[in-house]
C-alpha cells in the first residue's frame, strides 16, 4: 500500500508526524558515526576519538527520550491509526534499537581505550575490519530502506544478518584457537572478542530496523522467526 | 554534519529525510467491490444487493452485509455515505420516509423483513433503536420503560411490568440512579441518563437486535463511556449494528467494523484489522483522517 504522511486534514498532524520520523532518522546518522568512529579508534588505537564516541553516548540517550516523549503526545492528542500509528510505533522501536546501537558503539570504545593502555592485540583486526563494513553497510541500508518505505530493500539487508552471524563465529573459533597458542595475548584478543560480539548485536539492530521497515509498509509483524505473516510479493 | 560519509567499502548513501511525491487519494473514487469479510457463519441479519433510493437518487449501492448473533459490527463512514440510511432499512425506518426505496434481500434469522405480510410493530420489536438524541417520552420514568411491554402485551400484570422495568433499568445501568423515582418525569434526567433510558426502553421489549444510531454523540464522555461499557455487556445477549461518528469509538466496542463511502460499501473487516491495517486506501484515507 502507498504511504501517504503529509495528506491529513490537519497539517500540524503532517508535521508532528514527519518531525518524529526526521527525529529518529537524525538519530540514525548519529548512531551511525558513532559506529564507524568506535571502529576507527579501535582499529588505529586512537584514544581520543574513542573518547569522542563516549561522549556522543549522551546525546543519543537525550535523543532516545525525546523522541520517546514526542511519539507520547502524538498518541495523547491524535490517536493514530492505521498507517499513522504503525509510524508512531515504528519510530519508538527503531529509536530503542539506535540507543542500543549507541551503547555496543560505546563499547567498543572503551576496548579501544583498553587496547590503547595495554598495547593492540596480535590478532583480530581483520575480522574487526570486515565485519564492522557488513554492519554498518545493514545499518545504512536500513534507515535507508525506512526512508524509502523501501520493503524489497529491507528483507534483503535483513537476509545479511545470517552472513554477520557466521562471520562472527568463525572469527570466534579463530581468535579462541589463537588464545589457546598463546595465553599471554588472552586479555588483548578478548577486548577484541567483545568488540566483535558488539559488532554482532549491532547486526540484530539493523535486522530489528529492517523488520519495522516490513511492518510500517505492511502492517505484518515478522519479528522473532515470524515471517510468514508477511503476505508473498 | 554529513553524518554517514562511509568507508572504502563504497557503500550506500546516507539516509536523509525526504519527501516523495504521491498522488492524492481521490476520495470521488467509487468503489464497486466490497474488499474484506462482509459476510459471516452465524448471522442473524443478513443483507443482500440491497439498493435504497430516495426518489431519483441512490443513497446505497448493492452493499452486501452479514451482521452475526452476538456481535457488534460499526458502521463508519463520512457524512452522507449512506450509513444511517443502511442502518435504518434493517427495521423498516425507512418506510416512513416518503419516495424511499429498498431493494434487495433483507432477512432476520431467515425471514424476509421486507416481505409483503410482515407487520412493522413485531418487526421493530424484535429490532429495536436507539436514536443519536435522547428521546424519552414525556411521561414518568417508569412508564417510559413499561410503555413497550403493554402495547406489545408482553406483560399483563403489574407485578411482572415492575420486574420487566426492573430488569430493564439494570441491564442499562440505570437502576441505582432511578429506583427512587421512577414517578418522576423521563425528561428530567441527564442527557446520558436519558439515552440509558432510551436503552432501557429498548430492551424492554425483548429485543434480538439493537440498532444505534450515533447513541454517544450528545453525550460526554463519561456517559459515553457508560454506554460503551453497556454495548459490550448487551452483545452478550443481542446482535448490536452501531452507526457512529467516532473512529475511537467503533474501534473500542465492535468486532467487525464496516465502511461506508458515497452509498458503497467499500471495506468489512475485523475492527482489529481496520484500524491497524485497513485493506483498501479509502479506509485508511479516512480513518487517518486524510479526507479534504
Amino acid at each position: 500500500m502507498d504511504m501517504h504522511f503529509d495528506q491529513h486534514i490537519s497539517r500540524q498532524f503532517n508535521e508532528d508526524l514527519e518531525s518524529i520520523k526526521t527525529e529518529m532518522l537524525e538519530m540514525g546518522g548519529m548512531v551511525t558515526r558513532q559506529v564507524a568512529d568506535a571502529v576507527e579508534s579501535l582499529a588505529n588505537a586512537d584514544s581520543e576519538l574513542a573518547e569522542k564516541v563516549l561522549n556522543v553516548e549522551k546525546e543519543i540517550d537525550r535523543r532516545e527520550m525525546e523522541i520517546d516523549e514526542h511519539a507520547t503526545l502524538i498518541i495523547a492528542k491524535r490517536q493514530p491509526a492505521a498507517s499513522d500509528l504503525r509510524m508512531v510505533m515504528s519510530v519508538i522501536r527503531i529509536a530503542r534499537d539506535l540507543e542500543r546501537v549507541g551503547d555496543e558503539a560505546s563499547k567498543i570504545a572503551k576496548m579501544a581505550i583498553a587496547l590503547t593502555d595495554e598495547g593492540t592485540a596480535p590478532r583480530g583486526y581483520t575480522e574487526i575490519r570486515h565485519i564492522a563494513n557488513a554492519v554498518r553497510k545493514m545499518l545504512n541500508d536500513s534507515l535507508d530502506a525506512y526512508t524509502r518505505f523501501d520493503v524489497k530493500s529491507a528483507l534483503a539487508t535483513l537476509a545479511e544478518d545470517e552472513q554477520v552471524d557466521m562471520d562472527y563465529r568463525t572469527a570466534v573459533r579463530e581468535l579462541i584457537t589463537y588464545m589457546m597458542e598463546d595465553p599471554r595475548s588472552i586479555s588483548r584478543v578478548m577486548n577484541v572478542l567483545w568488540s566483535l560480539r558488539s559488532l554482532e548485536r549491532i547486526g540484530d539492530h539493523a535486522k530489528n530496523i529492517c523488520e519495522q521497515v516490513v511492518y510500517l509498509v505492511e502492517g505484518a509483524d515478522i519479528r522473532h522467526g515470524n515471517e510468514d505473516n508477511l503476505r508473498t510479493f | 554534519m554529513n553524518t554517514m560519509t562511509l568507508d572504502t567499502a563504497g557503500h550506500a548513501a546516507p539516509a536523509q529525510p525526504q519527501t516523495v511525491e504521491r498522488e492524492t487519494v481521490d476520495t470521488q473514487t467509487v468503489v464497486k467491490e466490497t474488499v474484506g469479510q462482509p459476510l459471516c457463519d452465524n448471522a442473524k441479519l443478513s443483507m443482500r444487493n440491497v439498493n435504497v433510493f430516495y426518489g431519483e437518487a441512490q443513497a446505497i449501492h448493492d452493499v452486501s452485509l452479514d451482521i452475526g448473533r452476538n456481535e457488534v459490527v460499526a458502521m463508519i463512514g463520512p457524512s452522507g455515505c449512506g450509513k444511517s440510511t443502511f442502518l435504518r432499512c434493517l427495521n423498516r425506518m425507512n418506510d416512513t420516509i416518503e419516495g424511499c426505496r429498498v431493494d434487495g434481500d433483507l432477512t432476520l434469522d431467515g425471514e424476509a423483513i421486507y416481505g409483503p405480510k410482515v407487520d412493522v410493530v413485531p418487526l421493530r420489536a424484535r429490532v429495536g433503536m436507539v436514536f443519536q438524541k435522547p428521546n424519552p417520552f414525556p411521561k414518568t420514568i417508569y412508564e417510559n420503560v413499561a410503555y413497550g411491554p403493554k402495547i406489545h402485551g408482553i406483560a399483563s400484570r403489574r407485578a411482572e411490568l415492575d420486574e420487566i422495568v426492573e430488569d430493564s433499568l439494570r441491564r442499562a445501568g440505570l437502576w441505582n440512579e432511578v429506583k427512587d423515582r421512577l414517578d418522576k418525569p423521563g425528561t428530567g434526567l441527564s442527557g446520558g441518563q436519558q439515552q440509558r433510558l432510551c436503552i432501557a426502553r429498548a430492551i424492554a421489549v425483548s429485543p434480538e437486535v439493537i440498532l444505534m444510531d450515533e447513541p454517544c454523540s450528545a453525550l460526554d464522555p463519561i456517559a459515553t463511556a457508560r454506554i460503551e461499557e453497556l454495548i459490550d455487556e448487551l452483545r452478550e445477549k443481542y446482535t448490536i449494528a452501531i452507526v457512529t461518528h467516532s473512529m475511537q469509538q467503533a474501534a473500542r466496542v465492535s468486532q467487525r467494523t464496516a465502511y461506508f463511502h458515497l452509498g458503497h460499501l467499500v471495506e468489512v473487516n475485523d475492527t482489529e484489522t481496520v484500524f491497524t491495517n485497513p485493506q483498501h486506501a479509502l479506509t485508511e484515507a479516512y480513518i487517518t483522517g486524510r479526507f479534504g
